[in-house]
């Protein structure tokens, strides 16, 4: 793509957090700017811009991906979920939430909406973790703070809520 | 009513913000007419400006511009010394220092406008390391290279060396940089303009620190200044002195631009080639031992790489200087220690403060010394820990009950050592795979709160304020930067009270608002700020009591009637405290003599490791952590400062190296520079013993946060040298030195 055409703006439509929008929008604009500057939603953080640290991680039909590596023109028509998305609609937490504040998996909170999407995404594909699968289910996602035992603590307690034995 | 709310894992007060994403950090703030700002960084080490030249193809009018001459002020970072300015005037010292600032509405132009910006600069010698800064390569700080030097002296070594029967055994160890790689990279918003003062908003762990920086350099009084601390992703000590720099650019380049607000986020290639770093260190112990294992003599020089300018260097390595003999009885001690410059970016605040890196030293040191007298690790050590009653290097008599035995027995149930390291070394004999086994462990204790006086010249004050409906605020400048402040605090004010929880809140840290409870640093928060919380809740009691509102026991209903009728009659009810020393403190700045902190936490961290002698790699399988921290407040946060901490020192000692080329970090992204992940790190066992510090918060508390960091390195290399028979030196251990080790060794 030539750099006019790249600067060039043009119309995606996507569906972020349940809501249709129809961006006006630079087709290679990283998708973590036009959710954090467009659309407000700032719970979406950047660590590296580089995809090492998840801290952008949001999930695009379902599956995890890292929001500072995505042109926004990617989802065009694709289903975009946030953080803000993971207690849409109400003051309910979602289950994963809940064990976080119960079990320490938060600290200074700068990863920890891109840790939540994780777990969330990791419990969506394998309701059942082993330790190992919780260890590498999270390993696309960087936290200084913890050393990360609270953070397994919390999807355990997670999974013993959904009735599940991890 | 609450009746015991220490010690109880009640919810982090900021929780729900965090697990939501609704907590707002600087970068998720925005103003009416905001600019981004830009730093324009020497390319190279050190030498003399010879010209800026701005390129073609940007429309430099619509572009705010500054240089050292825009100064309002004085043109220096206030710290401890005067050394390091905002932006080089002339010269530059370090490669990355800022030269000029830019800001633009537009942040992708102003990216393309930083680009061309070209700084000429006529190089001149540099010293890379600390080693050549010894070697007087090239004078490039003051007259010797020397920021600062210590000398602790206890007895007199130089009458051991010569006396009979005595072991001497000689060491040398180093450590490299560490950056401390928050996630959130700094950042803050600034307003400034000469009819409104200044004012910056940002992620700091000290808004203190910054007020100061900015009252230099704008020459204005302090009513006219203003630091608010937003929400922080992480600090670990880079985000103590360095929000100065940064706050004071953004301030800058607002009062230039007449007041619009300007936003500096640095992205992370920024972070990690431009702020500060863990300080490098070398350090040599020559140590002489009785026959019998008692250490009779440890002389000790420990030196840091501060960079290019003073900074903190002085008391990095004064923490450094006065942890380098640990928690043994030896009655002859010198520690000479150096602080020295080098033209690299200023290495500053890490988590630790210059103890990992002589405590690295020491607990290698040891393990070399029961070697050579023939003693276990752990017998060597049973003989020579401090008890109650001795004392320390700089001659502190240890008042509080100890049991460095106790805590060693402790980790050694929990992990099975003794057995493990049997029958590893049997198994590593005997077997011919290519995984070797180790365990090893270091034993050592951490000073809370500032060295000496430290804590007499800061006289940090904490408020606490109710309302007429009874809820609590406490007013400190104290920050929660992910470790637990905002929670401890309210669990202490509470529990003096025997108010609910829920009843008490922290104020923002907002120097317009909250008294300089001092800088959030060297595990001080909980111990002395705690303390200080403590006795200001406690002065809303006695007021509304002395106003005869309240009777001596209440109820939670009576508090709040109290507070109502307290506020109609008088207004606001607030209370200050300000810090004053336990009694029987003493300490001598020129002698390095004395009581050096207040209270140590103690501890004996055990580390097992598998080696693989094929690829290099080193795996921790299994990480015990004991100590003695005083009264645990919240044991779910305590754990987490120790895990967090532990994984720290695990990247410290295996992956994380800090490449340097010419005086410039060369793997400044996360991609290169590698921290661990939850896929790397061996299950992390905390385990705490209590014994209640008398001048403690909430029964007791003593320091926590910095003490993980010290034990990790020499635990695991003490295993690795188990599993390898190689005496491996330095810090971090990557696979090709490692490598190079076994094969000198084959």
């Amino acid at each position: 793509m030539s750099d006019e055409e790249m600067s060039r703006e043009a119309d995606v439509r996507c569906t972020v957090n349940g809501t249709t929008h129809t961006l006006r929008v630079r087709p290679m604009a990283r998708l973590l700017d036009v959710l954090r500057e467009d659309l407000h939603l700032t719970g979406t953080k950047e660590g590296c811009g580089e995809g090492e640290c998840g801290a952008c991680s949001v999930l695009i039909d379902g599956e995890l991906v890292n929001s500072c590596l995505v042109p926004v023109l990617q989802v065009e028509g694709a289903q975009v979920q946030t953080i803000e998305g993971v207690t849409a609609g109400g003051a309910e937490l979602h289950a994963v939430q809940q064990a976080f504040i119960e079990c320490g998996g938060a600290q200074c909170g700068i990863c920890t909406p891109g840790m939540v999407l994780a777990a969330v995404s990791l419990l969506a594909h394998t309701p059942q973790p082993t330790d190992a699968d919780i260890r590498h289910g999270l390993a696309g996602n960087l936290c200084r703070c913890t050393g990360y035992m609270k953070i397994f603590d919390a999807v355990v307690r997670a999974c013993e809520r959904a009735g599940v034995k991890a | 009513m609450q009746t015991e709310i220490v010690g109880k894992p009640v919810p982090r007060k900021e929780g729900r913000s965090k697990v939501t994403g609704a907590a707002r950090y600087v970068d998720d703030l925005s103003m009416p007419g905001m600019l981004y700002g830009a730093t324009v960084r020497s390319p190279v080490a050190r030498g003399r400006i010879r010209a800026v030249t701005f390129g073609e193809g940007i429309p430099w009018d619509e572009f705010v511009v500054v240089t050292a001459k825009d100064i309002p002020g004085e043109n220096a970072v206030a710290l401890i010394l005067l050394d390091q300015p905002y932006l080089a005037d002339g010269f530059v010292n370090h490669a990355e220092e800022p030269v000029l600032l830019l800001a633009h509405e537009d942040k992708h132009l102003l990216e393309r406008a930083r680009r061309a910006v070209t700084v000429d600069i006529e190089p001149l010698p540099a010293v890379f390391t600390l080693e050549e800064s010894l070697a007087g390569k090239e004078i490039v700080w003051g007259e010797d290279n020397v920021f600062k030097t210590y000398l602790v002296d206890k007895g007199d070594v130089d009458e051991v060396w010569a006396q009979p029967d005595l072991l001497i055994v000689e060491g040398e160890y180093s450590t490299g940089a560490q950056e401390q790689l928050y996630i959130e990279t700094n950042g803050v918003i600034a307003v400034a303009n000469a009819a409104e003062g200044v004012t910056v908003w940002g992620s700091m762990q000290c808004p203190y620190y910054v007020h100061k920086a900015l009252l230099k350099l704008f020459a204005l009084p302090p009513e006219r200044v203003r630091v608010v601390q937003c929400e922080t992703g992480g600090g670990f000590g880079g985000k103590e002195e360095y929000p100065s720099m940064i706050g004071g650019h953004a301030a800058l380049l607002s009062w230039k631009a007449g007041g619009r607000p300007v936003k500096i986020i640095y992205d992370r290639a920024e972070d990690m080639v431009a702020t500060t770093k863990r300080h490098p260190s070398l350090t040599r112990h020559r140590t002489a031992v009785t026959r019998e294992g008692k250490l009779v003599a440890m002389d000790i020089e420990f030196v840091v790489d501060g960079g290019a300018y003073a900074t903190l260097s002085a008391v990095v390595l004064s923490r450094g200087t006065i942890h380098a003999a640990g928690p043994y009885t030896c009655p002859n001690v010198r520690v000479r220690s150096r602080a020295v410059a080098t033209n690299v970016p200023p290495h500053g605040a890490f988590r630790g403060f210059g103890a990992p890196q002589s405590i690295f030293a020491l607990e290698r040191q040891l393990d070399k010394v029961a070697g050579a007298v023939g003693l276990s690790p752990a017998e060597f050590r049973r003989r020579n820990f401090i008890r109650e009653g001795e004392t320390t290097a700089t001659g502190q008599v240890i008042r509080e009950p100890v049991d460095m035995a106790g805590l060693l027995d402790r980790a050694f149930e929990l992990t099975d050592y003794e057995a493990k390291r049997e029958r590893f070394a049997r198994e590593n004999a005997e077997n011919n795979s290519t995984q070797k086994r180790g365990i090893g462990f270091a034993s050592f204790m951490h000073g809370a709160g500032f060295t000496g006086s430290g804590e007499d010249y800061l006289k940090s004050i904490v408020g606490a304020e109710a309302d007429a409906e009874g809820r609590v605020r406490v007013l400190a400048a104290s920050t929660e930067i992910g470790q637990g402040t905002n929670t401890i605090f309210a669990q202490i004010a509470s529990n003096a009270l025997g108010l609910d929880y829920d009843l008490v809140e922290m104020a923002q840290p907002d120097t317009g608002n909250v008294p300089d409870s001092g800088p959030t640093v060297a595990s001080r928060t909980c111990m002395i700020v705690g303390k200080l919380v403590e006795s200001a809740a406690v002065g809303l009691r006695q007021t509304l009591q002395g106003a005869g509102l309240l009777t001596e026991e209440y109820t939670q209903d009576g508090w709040r009637e109290a507070c109502r009728q307290y506020v109609e009659r008088y207004g606001a009810l607030k209370s200050f405290s300000q810090y004053k020393p336990p009694p029987g403190v003493h300490w001598d700045d020129e002698k390095y003599q004395g009581d050096a902190y207040g209270a140590y936490a103690w501890a004996v961290y055990v580390a097992e490791v598998t080696v693989d002698t094929l690829t290099y790699e080193t795996r921790v399988d299994d990480f015990v952590a004991v100590q003695e921290v005083g009264k645990v407040v919240h044991p779910i946060l305590a754990a987490g400062q120790i895990e967090g901490g532990v994984a720290q020192a695990i990247g410290f000692t295996l992956y994380e190296n800090v490449v340097w080329q010419d005086g410039r970090m060369i793997n400044n992204q996360m991609t290169n520079y590698v921290m661990p992940t939850s896929a790397d790190l061996p299950p992390i066992r905390v385990h705490f013993e209590e014994q209640p510090y008398q001048y403690g918060p909430a029964g007791g508390a003593k320091g926590i946060g910095e003490l993980p960091m010290d034990g990790g390195a020499p635990a695991i290399l003490n295993a690795i040298e188990q599993a390898t028979g190689v005496r491996f030196t330095h810090v971090p251990l990557m696979p090709e030195a490692l490598m190079r080790g076994l094969n000198e060794n084959r």
